[in-house]
């Protein structure tokens, strides 16, 4: 099967609205095809990922720690938005520490999450072949 | 790239996020709500400068649905759904910012 | 050229599937082919055959189970993501009995299918393009 460069935009933060679980339900999904996959978190999606979620008040599943997951899966570019996290005051050290183990450097543990500009980002986004939104 | 924005810039930050991301080459089309920031109106600058260099279009029909056709601000082009079809064909992968 | 459209919004609340489907159809129109439509989130909720509009409004459904778009086998190539579909009360037949429940709602120009076959519809086609709110 071709292999194509998939983007998973998200812009929105978890609970409030369902896009930003069943985007994650695609990204789970996306790893059995074996295609290049690249997570983009932007304007409040950059909640998704923050460290420290309890959701024993509101009644919902806490869905935050399969993000841990992906690694495992060879999900690895997990990119952030560094303007959408300096708006909202955050840095990168409130984001959940993912990480994955990288086969062509002797599994060495290495972070997924990549804290990029606004032009980076743009740059990466031209250089996909589809871009889900959610 | 073809980037579609489908909401108001008065009412979300879509065409703002859109804008932050957009390359040298890239088009807006503006589409459904979006087509708000096509009218002259406080937010115009947003995209002027992009529409002086060709690279926004609004869908016709619903610039024509919201009563606007007649405040679209200059150098923005107008487009029917097989114009969109044509940029999409054109434009290589479409980013929607919903 | 081959397109696939994914479909975040259900009907009349959102304008994404009218988009979305004034979209196919120009494509259509055009000479293109729709390989498949996939509705996901409240998507889901385009594909159900109780839709009851008033009389002078369009029926969001059954305009799209009138553009036909099917494959070669000539299985409908409207697909509603299960998941979504289930936990929103959208079922087919098999659904329905598999999980016990009476009756189903599911219009039969659509399908019920898995998640992969949103990816497999953006490997496969030349654009996807994302209708949503």
């Amino acid at each position: 099967m071709a292999t194509k460069k998939f983007m998973y935009l998200n812009r929105k933060a978890s609970y409030g609205t369902v896009y930003a679980i069943e985007s994650l339900e695609v990204v789970l999904i996306a790893a059995a095809f074996e295609q290049d996959v690249s997570l983009a978190f932007i304007d409040d999606g950059v909640y998704q990922i923050v460290e420290g979620q309890n959701t024993d008040g509101i009644g919902m599943k806490n869905f935050s720690k399969t993000f841990h997951a992906l690694g495992d899966y060879d999900i690895n570019k997990l990119y952030v938005s560094a303007e959408s996290l300096e708006e909202r005051g955050l840095t990168a050290d409130d984001l959940m520490p993912l990480v994955y183990e990288d086969e062509d450097d002797d599994w060495e543990e290495k972070p997924s999450v990549k804290v990029v500009s606004n032009a980076e980002l743009s740059k990466i986004m031209s250089d996909q072949d589809v871009c889900l939104s959610f | 790239m073809l980037h579609t924005v489908n909401k108001s810039s008065f009412e979300r930050n879509s065409l703002q996020s859109c804008l932050n991301a957009i390359d040298d080459t890239s088009v807006i089309l503006l589409i459904e709500d979006g087509v708000i920031s096509a009218a002259n109106n406080a937010n115009s600058s947003m995209l002027s400068d992009l529409a002086a260099q060709g690279r926004v279009y609004a869908l016709q029909g619903d610039v024509d649905a919201r009563g606007i056709s007649s405040k679209i601000a200059d150098n923005i082009k107008l487009v029917d759904y097989a114009g969109f079809v044509d940029l999409v064909v054109e434009h290589g992968t479409a980013v929607s910012w919903v | 050229m081959k397109f696939s459209i994914q479909i975040n919004e259900g009907p009349y609340q959102h304008q994404a599937s009218d988009t979305a489907y004034q979209f196919a159809k120009a494509a259509i129109a055009a000479g293109h082919e729709i390989f498949r439509v996939f509705f996901y989130h409240d998507g889901v909720n385009n594909a159900s055959r109780f839709t009851v509009p008033p009389q002078d409004d369009r029926n969001v459904v059954n305009q799209w189970a009138e553009l036909g778009i099917k494959n070669a086998e000539g299985e409908p190539e409207l697909v509603v993501c299960v998941a979504a579909a289930l936990r929103r009360g959208m079922l087919d037949e098999s659904e329905a009995s598999k999980n016990g429940v009476e009756g189903n709602n599911i219009h039969p120009a659509f399908r019920i299918s898995g998640l992969g076959q949103l990816i497999e519809a953006g490997i496969q086609s030349d654009r996807l393009v994302v209708f949503g709110d």
